[in-house]
């Protein structure tokens, strides 16, 4: 009788391990751990092993020593007397310079061309399903590869728009010459555009390596200015009409307030365009927009627009079709009820995949190698590691900085993306 | 579904391929191929021909140590580097041997840690022009955009060179010698800049290699020569002495057609002791007696391969100039054999 | 009252009148154009937009198309013969670089009396693809069935080899024996699916077939512990032990039994092949190589990856999240080139292993980090109810993902899985930038190079993109076939 009403005594036997569903995760958990602690430590045995048999120590100091190359394209000051490390955020700039005109891009023509694709006119709908298709189905390295080629090929030499004497007097045409009014340049080497350039300066101030004129602090502050005192006009107007119910005119107010400012500041400033000119072997004066960049952004932005349209045209697509209908019956056009109505609402659909196709289109700007682009890979990963022979530090810190900026691309839309996400209550 | 190839080979490879990098000698004669570092493509100095076989005179020297060591001068392997992979490839071990244009400079030698086994070509950096353009001087070449392929040392000497004339340039870095011809024949680039040698073998593929100029100036010291990894002397030596022993049978009048003969005795003790007539010096760096023999047998003597490859019958058609032997007003001395 | 009728309407219509014609706007191709091309002023201009790009394309194209030449042995030659025949200011395509390096686009420097290798793994690629691809049997699978076989037999004709037919032979003699037991068609070549890694390994990089057949022994090594240790000691365990077995297999056992097996056979044909070494792998060939393995490792790890994100144990799970963020956040490029530079610093060593197997475990990490995330949205996106019935039928984890998640979450992820594969595809051409031939920038330097071609750069582009196009737009094509042909809900 005792014994019936005796419970079995809990003992903790080896086998539980693994068949107790509650200790059984843990055991997983703990092998898993040991497996993956082995593992790391059998790498890095091996790259301790290998790099004594090399006679060789990590280390980041060559990143202070004299770098010596030059770089063609450097949106902050840089000779060849600075170190790599700064060479690396000359590298870095580029990057994030292509990156970001790549993003913007692909989105205005990955919009225009989704929605187009959806267009009742029955011509810009197939080809615009030709571009889709075209670009998403070939290499994205082919595309800038093309494109550099085109540049490279069909585009005149520099000295093609020489004008000699003997030309003068023959009465002929030099065989390229300058477009937009005589002011810019395209050339085999790149697009020279005029550049803006300032009689008297405000000063500079350095902010960590990034020096900034003041000048363009002041011009940026006025347009501010006048956009704020647009805005308050446009209230003071719409309270006139609600208290008053007539609408003063606010045209000339308007237009005063909006460019007024901005052109005495620049009168002020003395303005002017640099045009570039032909001297020596190339054009001078002006801003080098170079070839290897202009088929970078090209190539990864109709690439990555071509993507982006197929997501904004299924974002469109999961809006019901009762939307649409219903927003006709209000009377709305269709134009207007696309950018009313759909596409506010679409746009929830469309904003995780698009972060996605940011990034793609970030990570794929290293291909940047193939058009001799001097991005980060092209500066880091390039002509550093090659002078210092630091292959395992110049690596790493180029993963990781690529890894830093996918994470901050992704976590700055994912606070945009909680920003107009459905709020559920 | 690949995968399980993948682990049996990883495992296979582990086992079977797993050596001690220290004694390469026998490694190469375990594995009955010596594996040599190349150029990808460098008409001249080395360049798979139609049918995939590699020529020239960097793969001379190749063929020359393979025949030193194995007998038989085709039992290479040509691995095709790029500057920027060449050097990983040796410390790695996946190359026995680097005979691919590479400059010797104290940071190779002492910081890279690889040992440099000679001189086999005494070059300098130049600048190739087209020759309408009117220029005869790089000094003239203030503004000018400049291809420079990466990976080398002529990113900085070009730097040095325009700073010290006080002069600004476009740098446009790019990868591999058929990209800097494309850029170059395009008229994206006014001049392209690599070593003398290296210009000269790209213009002898040009259609019109008589409209492009090789301007005067050599900006740089270039002494090109095939190395080895630190740490393996016995190695070293071996592709030291390859090396010297082509030199000196150009310096003693022994070439591929004479050395069977001459290999059977001669008056000159020295020639002797190189072919292995007299004395035993092979023995000295683990090989036999007729190693430099058949070193000189497999592509003949220095001055054959330059005239073969790069000389000026050939369309790369470069003087001897430095690279003429001392005897004849040039740099190539050889230690002697004894 | 008829008569009075008859005068109030002096004409009354008997029958109908025939319908008229609706206006001529309202018909035929004007309404079609009316509706489709030129319903506004917007659509108006967009339309004459896009017939002025079409036109102008065409004008600049067509031209240059059409001029082109086939048979010629240098751009200079060509360039000739369109001056000749079309007028000197002609444009025209030189097709003959095509024709003339056909065979370095399609397979690099792979040897050329070796050529029937690569086609031969190829086709028998696709008789591995029938079971897994095809689930029913139809006619045309029997008629695909014998096109393959008839190409098999015409290969080991024109390059006097008799393995392809042996091989063929024994597939069919397999296939036939199962099938007479009652296995289905094309389902009873499954077991060849198995195989094909191992063979297809074999007839790429020849060698002995003994390092190949011992590899995949491993396997049934691995399986018959597994087996052994689950009836004894459950399932968890068994699976331990079968890895351990298949690994100690391959550490210890794999390497001196190849050694053995091969002093044996010695180098004869069915049991040697010439090795070709990976240097000699270039275009296609290459593309495909990496394309089809990095395919088919890269889904079963993502499934893995993607169930250990979803799982409860923080531990497992971290390390997961851990390394597909650590891959996605990284460009390919990078991952390349640390398997050129830096792989063979963490092997032991001295030890090294072949550059395209390198390139092939860094494709894969790379697609399997995106496949693991497509996966967990086709996890996510299932209802909870189908684990909690997957529960109550009392199936434990690994019966309940295999008979009840995974079919259902894998359905979902189809697109999201194939358009991962063909960005791996086309990842392909990535391998330039650490010196492997692939077809799109290795072979075109190559064949620029040689002083015939130099110059010639359209057509190369046209050609190898054409081919890019045609496998990755048929790859999303299928894809549209399998999510329609397994759709269940209710249309």
């Amino acid at each position: 009788m005792a014994i019936a009403s005796e419970t079995p005594k809990e003992t903790f036997r080896l086998g539980m391990l693994v068949y107790d569903t509650r200790y059984r995760s843990l055991t997983i958990q703990v092998v898993v751990m040991l497996l993956a602690m082995a593992g790391a430590w059998w790498l890095y045995d091996n790259l301790m092993a290998n790099l004594r048999v090399l006679d060789k120590e990590p280390s980041f100091s060559f990143l202070w020593n004299r770098a010596g190359y030059d770089i063609n394209q450097t949106l902050i000051p840089y000779t060849n007397d600075d170190t790599h490390f700064r060479a690396m955020l000359v590298g870095l700039v580029n990057t994030i310079l292509v990156a970001v005109l790549g993003c913007i891009a692909a989105t205005v023509i990955g919009i225009i061309v989704g929605v187009l694709r959806l267009s009742k006119n029955w011509l810009v709908a197939r080809l615009m399903t030709v571009y889709v298709e075209g670009f998403r189905n070939v290499p994205v390295l082919l595309w800038i590869l093309v494109i550099f080629a085109v540049f490279t090929e069909i585009t005149p030499q520099p000295r093609d728009f020489r004008v000699t004497d003997e030309m003068i007097a023959a009465g002929e045409e030099p065989v390229a010459s300058k477009i937009l009014f005589d002011s810019v340049a395209v050339t085999n080497r790149g697009t020279f555009v005029p550049k803006a350039v300032y009689e008297r300066s405000l000063g500079e101030i350095q902010i960590g390596f990034l020096p900034i004129s003041l000048n363009t602090v002041a011009i940026l502050a006025v347009i501010v200015g006048s956009i704020l005192g647009y805005r308050a006009i446009k209230k003071h107007a719409t309270a006139v009409q609600e208290a008053t119910g007539v609408r003063p005119k606010t045209l000339w107010k308007s237009l005063l307030v909006s460019f007024g400012p901005i052109i005495l500041l620049l009168f002020a400033l003395g303005f002017h365009l640099e045009i570039p000119t032909l001297g020596g072997f190339n054009f001078t004066g002006g801003i080098l927009v170079s070839n290897a960049l202009m088929a970078l952004w090209l190539g990864l932005t109709l690439y990555t627009a071509a993507f982006i349209a197929e997501i904004v045209r299924a974002g469109i697509l999961a809006i019901s079709k009762g939307q649409t209908e219903a927003s006709y019956a209000l009377g709305i056009r269709p134009g207007r009820t696309m950018s009313l109505v759909i596409l506010p609402q679409a746009l929830r659909v469309i904003i995780p995949p698009l972060i996605s196709q940011y990034l793609n289109l970030t990570k794929n700007s290293s291909l940047a190698i193939a058009v001799s682009y001097m991005d980060l890979r092209g500066t880091l990963g390039g002509i550093t590691l090659n002078q210092t022979g630091r292959e395992l530090e110049c690596m790493l810190i180029l993963m990781l900085i690529y890894l830093a900026l996918s994470l901050l691309i992704s976590s700055g839309m994912n606070v945009y993306n909680n920003a107009v996400k459905l709020k559920e209550r | 579904m690949k995968k399980s190839v993948f682990l049996g080979t990883l495992a296979a490879s582990a086992l079977l391929a797993g050596y001690a990098s220290s004694a390469t000698l026998d490694d190469v004669k375990a594995r009955g191929e010596l594996i040599c570092g190349v150029n990808t493509g460098l008409v001249g100095f080395a360049a798979p021909d139609a049918n995939g076989n590699w020529q020239g005179f960097d793969v001379a020297i190749c063929k020359a140590v393979a025949a030193a060591v194995l007998g038989d001068a085709s039992k290479v392997k040509y691995v095709p580097t790029t500057g920027e992979t060449r050097f990983t490839a040796l410390a790695s071990g996946e190359i026995d041997m680097l005979a691919r244009n590479t400059t010797w400079t104290f940071s190779r030698d002492a910081d890279l840690k690889f040992t440099f086994t000679g001189v086999n070509y005494y070059d300098g950096q130049g600048f190739m022009v087209k020759k309408d353009l009117g220029v005869s001087s790089a000094k003239e070449l203030d503004g000018a955009t400049v291809c420079i392929q990466t990976g080398t040392t002529t990113e900085l000497n070009l730097a040095d060179f325009f700073k010290v004339n006080n002069m600004s340039y476009q740098p446009v870095a790019i990868q591999t010698n058929a990209e800097g011809e494309q850029q170059y024949l395009a008229g994206a680039c006014d001049a392209y800049t690599t070593d003398a040698s290296g210009l000269a073998a790209t213009r002898a593929v040009f259609a019109d290699p008589e409209n492009h100029v090789i301007l005067p100036e050599i900006i740089s010291k270039e002494p090109l020569g095939p190395l080895v990894r630190h740490g393996d002397d016995q190695w070293a030596d071996i592709n030291r002495w390859v090396l010297n022993a082509l030199i000196a049978a150009e310096e003693f009048g022994v070439t591929s057609a004479n050395v069977e003969e001459l290999s059977k005795g001669t008056d000159n003790p020295e020639v002797n002791r190189i072919l292995g007539s007299e004395g035993d010096l092979g023995a000295m760096i683990g090989l036999d007696k007729e190693w430099a023999k058949r070193a000189i047998a497999a592509s003949g003597n220095y001055g054959e391969i330059f005239a073969a490859t790069i000389g000026e019958s050939t369309p790369i058609g470069l003087a001897r100039g430095l690279n003429a032997q001392w005897t004849q007003g040039g740099l190539l001395y050889t230690p002697p054999f004894r | 009252m008829s008569d009075l009728h008859a005068n109030a309407a002096s004409y009354v219509r008997n029958e109908m009148l025939p319908p008229s014609d609706p206006p001529a706007m309202q018909t035929g191709a004007i309404k079609w154009l009316r509706e489709n091309l030129f319903s506004g002023w917007l659509n108006t201009i967009l339309t004459i937009l896009g017939f002025a790009a079409i036109f102008f394309l065409l004008k600049e194209f067509t031209p240059w198309f059409l001029h082109g030449v086939w048979k010629a042995n240098s751009l200079g030659e060509c360039r000739e013969i369109i001056a000749a025949t079309w007028g000197e200011d002609a444009h025209g395509a030189c097709w003959a670089v095509i024709r003339e390096r056909w065979n370095q686009f399609m397979f690099g420097f792979y040897p050329r009396e070796l050529y029937w290798r690569p086609i031969l793994a190829l086709l028998l690629l696709m008789v591995a693809l029938a079971p897994i691809l095809f689930s029913e049997r139809s006619n045309k699978l029997w008629i695909a069935g014998g096109v393959v076989a008839a190409l098999v037999l015409w290969l080991s004709v024109s390059y006097g080899q008799f393995l392809p037919v042996g091989i063929l032979v024994v597939i069919a003699a397999v296939t036939a024996l199962l099938g007479s037991r009652g296995a289905q068609w094309p389902s009873n070549l499954i077991w060849f699916s198995g195989l094909f890694p191992g063979l297809a390994f074999w007839l790429l990089w020849g060698g002995t077939v003994w390092l190949p057949v011992v590899a995949m022994l491993g396997f049934v090594v691995g399986w018959i512990a597994f087996r052994f240790a689950s009836t004894v000691m459950g399932a968890i365990v068994g699976a331990g032990a079968g890895v351990v077995a298949a690994f100690l297999w391959w550490y210890f056992v794999a390497g001196p039994l190849v050694d053995a097996l091969t002093q044996i056979t010695g180098r004869t044909q069915p049991f040697w092949l010439r090795g070709v070494d990976s240097d000699e792998f270039g275009g296609f060939v290459l593309a495909f190589t990496i394309g089809i393995a990095g395919i088919a490792i890269s889904l079963p790890m993502g499934i893995i990856l993607a169930l250990g994100r979803r799982s409860d144990m923080p531990l497992v799970k971290g390390l997961c999240v851990g390394f597909i963020e650590f891959i996605r956040g990284v460009p390919l490029i990078t991952l390349l080139f640390v398997a050129s530079l830096l792989l063979n610093y963490f092997l032991p060593p001295g030890t090294n292993f072949d550059i395209i197997l390198r390139v092939i475990i860094m494709v894969t990490l790379f697609s399997a980090a995106y496949i693991a995330e497509v996966i967990r949205g086709g996890l996510a996106a299932l209802p909870r109810g189908q684990y909690e019935a997957a529960d109550a039928l009392g199936l434990d984890y690994w019966k309940a993902q295999r008979l009840i998640i995974m079919p259902q979450a894998l359905k979902i992820s189809i697109p999201g899985i194939v358009s991962s594969f063909i960005g791996l595809f086309k990842d392909t051409t990535l391998v330039v930038f650490v010196a492997l031939l692939d077809p799109l920038k290795g072979i075109t330097d190559a064949v620029r190079a040689s002083i015939e071609w130099k110059g010639v750069y359209w057509e190369p582009y046209i050609f190898v993109g054409a081919i890019f196009f045609i496998v990755c737009f048929s790859m999303s094509r299928y894809s549209m076939y399998l999510e329609n042909k397994l759709k269940r809900e209710h249309r």
